[in-house]
């Protein structure tokens, strides 16, 4: 089942259209990265979707059912731009935002006593807001998006302020989630997050969505026929008319390594058999575009051809 | 529902909690009974050791027998004026007199001299000394006795009694009721004003600490809106409530402690102890006996569980009518400076019910303007609360009332749809401009 379903949804603000027929499907229990520019319409559709703006035209739907005002307790959501009450104890103000969620008194004590200690952070009840260090005060607002167990998470740039070691324990933390049947967005500009966690993803840009898809998929439909040959010894030639060497050079040695570029309908087969008769080679590997490459290439771009052609250059 | 009871909850707490809430509403009370007690006891101290002042007299008519009085020592000087001057500068007495041979009719040419200016009040007891002297040679010279003039003399107090509109007799007291509604209509001002202020300061330290997304994440706006401003009017009516039982415990201790010693009445053994003539003094005393418990009746014919019932109301509704506008600038702006250009248009309607409760409301409370002040929402806290001492007829207090229930829903309506749009907005130069176009704009 979809987690989440967007369907045709448009805001229009007074001067600019922020979204514009946007449909995303979000399956259940994946990691789903939603990228573009900024003032691309990201954090209008996040906020739609948190029911904080309404939408002009369109449908939302929530595990199948119509978006609506009970769904707030099934939605956690780290806005991009982070606060807390800064004279507020951190143990009376992750009780408050946990009630205001729906949960009981009860409840919302026992689940922050476990988020406590899953960051080691017991002592932290009666500390307040404006004594934390901003990676803290990171943490326990991370504990409040996700103290009410919810079964979609929404994180706008969840790594920003964090230092190496938190943005371990903040990943490690996600992906735990997702192991207990949680579905996460992520609006990120950071690619190698997007790499490394994103199952799924979806790219805006200038209020349209233009891309949607598993990852793999993706990158599957923007390969362009590239791959990458470590060899020895420098002097090869190719078929003419099948290969176009994009750039060769030195690693130690007569170790070599060589970008090429094959004509379309060679596969990576038919490479390494032409390969074998001209060289000796060490290693062999399809080039495919990363999501930085894709990103970088549909948003400059207008058009599958651009990104074509940024994408063979990198 | 259940949510904005916790938001009201939170606000509440959160301020009643705080140790500067504990010291003012502890030390406000103080400072009244103890500014009271402060200058009570100053002025009992001056009146004490005040000493009599010395004052050197050249009396060149020779028609002044001066006597030694509480106030001033006389020493007559048998020189002229030129060598007085001299003699007089040479010590530290208060003043010299110099006083030319005159006509009673047209009495002219006296001078005091002195080292410093003399306050107004020394030189009026001089001259009403000098007056008194003269009026003694009128009478003489118009062959009047000070009996018959004694008699000459009449004080009328009227009593004042109203006809209600049932047909009951209460007598009243203009002066009391000139000091309660001018008490009351400061309070809510007061009140209005500095809790407004409050309701403003939440909002935008929720707006600037960013805090506002995650809630409205889970509340609407518009609860968030309604839970501070009623939290925020709890910890007003709690301060309020606290207030009220301090001041009257500490004033009525404070005044009982001196009470005895108060300024009028020490004033007023003066007054009998010099008049010689015990019936008259008998009479007077009768009469100020009478008065003052005739006060005392009257106050305690003012209905005061109606007036402070009022009170609350007025209180209560001037403060979410004026509480939901001070929300909706306070969601509009980032900082208290930039609220300033909003802020006076919205206080404006208080000030003029402020200035009308001086200008109209106190001196003819049963006017044309006064009760326009009284009926209209944006003025009608202060101006009614001002009034109500007087007696106003029932149907201007329910309608006062409800259109007072109707303006407070009005403005949280209006200050609602501007706070949804504001409180998320940031980077944006708000003009009234841009608050119309949030006002209009659709869900």
């Amino acid at each position: 089942m979809e987690a989440l379903l967007v369907k045709d949804v448009s805001k229009q603000y007074s001067q600019h259209k922020a979204l514009d027929n946007v449909s995303v499907n979000i399956p259940e229990k994946t990691i789903f990265g939603l990228l573009g520019p900024n003032g691309a319409g990201k954090t209008t559709l996040i906020r739609i979707i948190n029911q904080i703006i309404n939408a002009d035209g369109g449908e939302i739907l929530v595990f199948g059912e119509k978006l609506k005002p009970q769904h707030i307790e099934i939605i956690g959501y780290l806005p991009e731009e982070r606060g807390l009450y800064k004279k507020m104890k951190v143990g009376d103000q992750l009780l408050y935002l946990a009630q205001l969620k729906g949960l009981s008194r009860h409840d919302a004590l026992a689940k922050i006593k476990v988020w406590f200690e899953k960051f080691e952070i017991k002592d932290w009840w009666h500390k307040k807001v404006e004594d934390l260090s901003k990676g803290m005060a990171q943490k326990v607002q991370f504990i409040s998006t996700v103290l009410h167990e919810p079964k979609l998470i929404i994180l706008d740039e969840p790594f920003s302020g964090f230092d190496p070691v938190n943005a371990q324990l903040i990943t490690e933390k996600i992906l735990e989630l997702k192991e207990n049947g949680s579905t996460i967005i992520f609006s990120t500009h950071r690619m190698e997050t997007v790499e490394s966690l994103c199952d799924h993803i979806a790219l805006i840009n200038k209020s349209k969505k233009i891309l949607e898809g598993p990852k793999k998929q993706v990158k599957e439909q923007f390969r362009s026929n590239t791959f990458v040959v470590e060899h020895r010894g420098n002097g090869f030639t190719l078929p003419a008319g099948k290969y176009t060497v994009k750039k060769q050079s030195k690693i130690e040695g007569d170790l070599y390594t060589t970008t090429l570029q094959a004509v379309e309908g060679i596969n990576g087969n038919q490479v390494i058999r032409d390969l074998i008769d001209i060289t000796e080679v060490y290693s062999f590997q399809e080039k495919l575009p990363t999501m930085a490459d894709i990103f970088i290439g549909l948003v400059k771009g207008e058009g599958d051809e651009a990104l074509k052609k940024h994408l063979q250059e990198v | 529902m259940n949510k904005v009871w916790l938001i009201i909850q939170r606000e509440f707490l959160n301020r009643v909690q705080k140790k500067s809430f504990l010291i003012t509403t502890i030390l406000v009370p103080l400072i009244f009974p103890a500014i009271i007690g402060v200058l009570v006891y100053i002025m009992k101290k001056e009146a004490d050791s005040a000493k009599a002042d010395n004052v050197q007299v050249v009396d060149e008519s020779g028609k002044f027998v001066f006597e030694n009085t509480r106030k001033y020592n006389f020493t007559k000087l048998q020189l002229p004026l030129e060598q007085a001057k001299k003699a007089y500068s040479e010590t530290k007495d208060f003043a010299l007199l110099y006083i030319p041979p005159f006509d009673i009719n047209s009495p002219k040419g006296m001078v005091i001299y002195t080292k410093e200016n003399p306050s107004i009040e020394k030189v009026g007891g001089l001259e009403s000394i000098l007056e008194d002297r003269i009026r003694d040679l009128k009478l003489e010279e118009y062959k009047i006795d000070k009996e018959t003039l004694k008699n000459l003399k009449t004080n009328i107090s009227l009593k004042q009694i109203n006809i209600s509109e049932s047909g009951e007799e209460k007598s009243s007291n203009s002066g009391l009721l000139y000091g309660l509604g001018f008490l009351l209509g400061i309070l809510i001002y007061m009140f209005v004003l500095i809790y407004g202020i409050q309701i403003m300061q939440g909002v935008i330290d929720e707006k600037t600490s960013k805090i506002v997304e995650v809630i409205v994440s889970s509340v609407k706006p518009f609860q968030l809106m309604l839970g501070k401003i009623i939290g925020i009017a709890s910890v007003g009516l709690l301060q309020f409530v606290i207030w009220m039982i301090l001041i009257s415990v500490l004033s009525t201790g404070v005044l009982g402690y001196f009470g005895v010693q108060m300024p009028q009445k020490q004033a007023m053994e003066e007054v009998t102890k010099n008049i010689n003539d015990d019936e008259v003094k008998e009479a007077m005393q009768k009469t100020q006996g009478s008065e003052l418990n005739e006060m005392l009746a009257n106050a305690s014919q003012i209905p005061f569980t109606k007036i402070a019932l009022v009170f609350a109301f007025y209180f209560l509704g001037g403060y979410l009518l004026y509480g939901a506008l001070f929300a909706a600038v306070g969601s509009a702006v980032e900082s208290i400076q930039e609220s300033q250009q909003f802020q006076f248009p919205i206080t404006l309607p208080l000030l003029i019910g402020y200035f009308g409760l001086f200008m109209f409301i106190l001196r003819d409370p049963h006017g044309p303007v006064s009760f326009w002040l009284s009926i209209i929402p944006f003025t009608s806290p202060v101006a009614m609360v001002g009034r109500i001492a007087f007696d106003v007829p029932t149907w201007q207090l329910a309608l006062s009332m409800a259109l007072l229930v109707a303006g407070f829903i009005f403005t949280t309506w209006i200050a609602g749809r501007i706070y949804r749009v504001g409180i998320l907005m940031t980077g944006t130069k708000v003009s009234w401009k841009v608050l119309a176009k949030w006002f209009m704009m659709r869900e």
